[in-house]
């Protein structure tokens, strides 16, 4: 197990430097000067040609490259153009939120959609199976924005039940915390719900077929013994490898519902990075989502190894 | 058990924000550094504010008045500067303010290597502490736009002992309010400063500048009650603000402008007719009606404009009134040019709701002249890009605006400055911009705006639209702000109440 995580780990490298490299070059291809972006109104030309000088913009591409790549291998993702700050400080801040965010919206997926998929595959061809279906097809194309705005102006401005937007660190006030990622996390939720719900009724349709759930009606096992403790056992194998691998449209999906939600997290310190030009800001942090999710789905196959020791033994 | 937590969590949150004592402010983006030498954003003026006192500072008439400078004097030569500091004033870290830190820090503006200051401060040659509260700006050149820049960026006073290149995660200055965290992207929390001069003017304990960029999200906090003051509200929610009777509607017209920009001399794609031809822009000018914009895009909130000055600063000049469509005229001045029509250009356009609305509505206004106009929206720091480097016909800016009349019209007008994207040069306004620079004498500088804006109205390298309002949203318990056209919110007398 030890040498299947290391080989897979170190495979993982070529990835990312590959990763490093391609983001590189595709910011390069953005239009807009970082140094005219960020200068905004105090457009002196003296003052811009130190700021290239500074940030040493002046130097070729495989310079800047290297330059950038073999600090960030010492542990120095450098400083933000636009703020100043170090953009190590900037992830490890950002970082913690968009964890948060993610972890509760996986939770309100896996809350909404493994249930509804095992109800839904067990009364397959019922209304209920149908009404499922289309709650899970409203998920999925329920665009993250409208449901947020909508979600705003009924719970927050209506209601006055939550805050409209913004974060509050769990170490500071827990309860506060979970009220205020309650509504982000349920609109990026939603939407992985669906594809969790469809991905849980295949996988127990699947699973219902298997002679042993026949064998175990037989038995005269109650109808509620069956679905949870033999089928559904057997079909979480899937459902655990699809959650992990969740994770990258967890963080595609936050960009957005971050910005709704104006929630400090990564997806909205990449896209005001990407609009300011900051490019050292954007390699760090596409660099450590990559790393994320190339851990993630480390994660992802280490579970399917473990839960089914089939493959363990086929190895 | 669980519920009762959540509704204990509920009612402390409750109890929390119905302290009197704290102003949230929501903003329309994230600063970026705080450090007076290296801001370059309008936000982070409006955290500076409350954060770090100037030299001078502006009444809403645009007069200069004293802040930390509570007298001033210029020689008869204009050379010289030479102002009385504000006794018994301390930063927030206990030094004292005197003339010696007026020294360093306009020395540091003037020389550290990320300073964008430089410019502003240009004219001083050499910084004088004559003693401990008189200080003297020995000048190059009479300046008289210094007090002017004095009472913004360049003329905050940071601590001496605060002064290194990373000033800005820990900024120390003098102002009424202290900053007690900064979470990028995310809030600035201001305490005041027990030790400010004027601290009884101060009535609240804590700010905290929230940064929501969603307009829609940052109105919806404001009527939620999760802030108080909605900086930069959009016009189209002016109307919901005024409908609602917990809430205020506030605004005053600003320094700043939008305009077209036309590319005259920069780069190939100068070669175009209204960038060779001052009758077609003329004739283009004509064409648009800038009420009906106003109204129709900004529930006429903005004020129409035909020149850099706004109505609110002394050297607007009631001789160049708004332009008004006249279309016959325009068909005319295209008729007697021999041009075909229709007119092809392309008009840049930043990528926004507004501005595009802004354009279509030009775009069919000029088409009834003869012009077919092709918009191409572009994100804004590609427009900006593209602009420095010619690559535009037509491209629509704006601009913030500054308190003396040459910050709105010298670097846009004049050869070779740092905003002329369309490269015009002419030799009498460059020369009449110059003089108005050093002369003191507002009645001899207008004089020279005067000349200047008459040969620019005929030779068009740019055309005004509207002067900027600033709009804001706020919460009828918001008491005592005053509003000024720099857009600034300074919080002397402003309370919250219960």
């Amino acid at each position: 197990m030890f040498v299947f995580f290391l080989r897979r780990l170190l495979v993982a490298v070529p990835t990312l430097i590959l990763i490093s490299i391609f983001v590189f070059l595709l910011q390069q291809l953005l239009p807009g000067d970082p140094v005219l972006a960020m200068a905004g109104e105090d457009r002196d030309l003296a003052t811009l040609a130190a700021l290239r000088e500074r940030y040493g913009l002046n130097e070729t591409l495989p310079v800047q490259y290297w330059v950038w790549i073999s600090a960030v291998l010492q542990g120095d993702f450098g400083t933000s153009i636009r703020s100043g700050e170090p953009i190590l400080d900037l992830i490890l801040q950002k970082l913690p939120v968009t964890l948060q965010l993610a972890a509760m919206s996986l939770a309100f997926a896996m809350l909404i959609g493994i249930p509804m998929g095992i109800v839904s595959a067990v009364n397959k061809g019922t209304k209920i199976d149908l009404a499922a279906n289309v709650i899970a097809l409203s998920g999925l194309s329920i665009p993250n924005f409208w449901l947020g705005i909508m979600l705003i102006l009924l719970v927050s401005v209506r209601w006055q039940l939550f805050p409209a937007s913004g974060y509050v660190p769990p170490s500071e006030d827990f309860w506060q915390s979970i009220r205020t990622m309650l509504m982000p996390s349920f609109v990026l939720g939603t939407g992985l719900a669906a594809a969790l719900m469809r991905h849980t009724r295949s996988s127990m349709l699947e699973v219902l077929r298997q002679d042993y759930v026949r064998t175990a009606r037989a038995k005269g096992l109650t109808e509620r013994r069956v679905v949870l403790r033999h089928a559904f056992r057997n079909a979480l194998t899937p459902i655990v490898t699809l959650t992990a691998l969740l994770f990258g449209e967890l963080v595609a999906g936050a960009v957005l519902t971050e910005q709704i939600f104006t929630i400090p997290g990564f997806g909205k310190l990449i896209v005001d990075a990407v609009f300011n030009r900051d490019y050292a800001v954007v390699q760090g942090v596409v660099l450590v989502t990559a790393f994320g999710f190339i851990f993630m789905n480390l994660l992802a196959d280490m579970a399917y190894v473990l839960l089914n020791p089939r493959l363990r033994h086929a190895r | 058990m669980k519920k009762t937590l959540l509704l204990t969590a509920l009612l402390s949150a409750t109890a929390l924000g119905a302290q009197a004592s704290e102003l949230k402010i929501g903003l329309e983006s994230d600063p970026d550094a705080l450090d007076p030498d290296k801001s370059r954003t309008f936000v982070g003026r409006i955290v500076f504010t409350s954060l770090c006192d100037k030299l001078v500072d502006i009444t809403p008439e645009l007069s200069i008045v004293p802040q930390l400078a509570t007298a001033w004097e210029t020689s008869d030569d204009g050379k010289a500067l030479t102002m009385t500091l504000r006794d018994g004033v301390t930063f927030h870290d206990g030094t004292p303010f005197n003339a010696e830190a007026v020294k360093a820090n306009i020395e540091r503006s003037k020389t550290f290597d990320e300073s964008v200051r430089k410019s502003e401060l240009s004219s001083i040659d050499t910084v004088e502490v004559v003693d401990a509260l008189t200080v003297k700006f020995n000048l190059s050149a009479s300046d008289a736009t210094l007090l002017a820049q004095l009472a913004d960026r360049a003329g905050m006073m940071m601590a001496p002992s605060a002064l290194s290149p990373d000033f800005a995660s820990n900024p120390v200055c003098s102002g009424p309010f202290t900053l007690t965290e900064r979470v990028s992207q995310d809030k600035i929390v201001l305490d005041k400063f027990a030790g400010y001069w004027n601290a009884d003017a101060i009535l609240l304990e804590r700010v905290t500048l929230v940064m929501i960029p969603d307009s829609t999200v940052r109105l919806a906090n404001l009527q939620s009650g999760d802030i108080q003051i909605v900086n930069q509200l959009s016009a189209t929610d002016a109307a919901a603000v005024e409908g609602n009777a917990r809430l205020r509607f506030a605004n005053i017209t600003g320094l700043g402008y939008q305009g077209l920009t036309f590319n005259g001399a920069n780069g190939d794609k100068s070669n175009n007719p209204l960038g060779q031809n001052a009758k077609l822009r003329e004739a283009f000018d004509l064409s648009i009606d800038r009420d009906a914009i106003n109204q129709v895009v900004f529930n006429g909130l903005f004020t129409p404009a035909s020149q850099p000055f706004t109505p609110a600063s002394p050297y607007y000049n009631p001789d160049f009134p708004v332009i008004k469509r006249d279309i016959e005229a325009a068909k005319a001045i295209l008729a007697e040019a021999g041009v075909q029509t229709p007119v092809k250009v392309q008009v840049q356009v930043p990528n926004t709701p507004v501005t595009l609305q802004l354009m279509q509505v030009i775009q069919s206004m000029v088409a009834e002249a003869g012009f077919e106009v092709e918009l191409v929206s572009k994100e804004f720091a590609t427009l900006i890009a593209d602009a420095s480097v010619g690559d535009f016909q037509i491209s629509q800016q704006g601009w913030s605006g500054r308190v003396d009349p040459d910050g709105n019209i010298f670097g846009f007008v004049t050869t070779d400055a740092g905003f002329n994207d369309g490269k015009y040069s002419n030799a009498e306004v460059d020369r009449l911009l110059r003089e108005a620079r050093t002369i003191s004498d507002p009645a001899a500088r207008a004089e020279r705006y005067k000349a200047a804006t008459a040969i620019l109205a005929v030779d068009r390298p740019l055309i005004y639209l509207y002067h900027l309002g600033w709009l804001y949203g706020l919460d009828a318990k918001v008491q005592g702000l005053t509003l000024y056209p720099d857009g600034m919110l300074r919080l002397e007398g402003v309370s919250v109440t219960e």
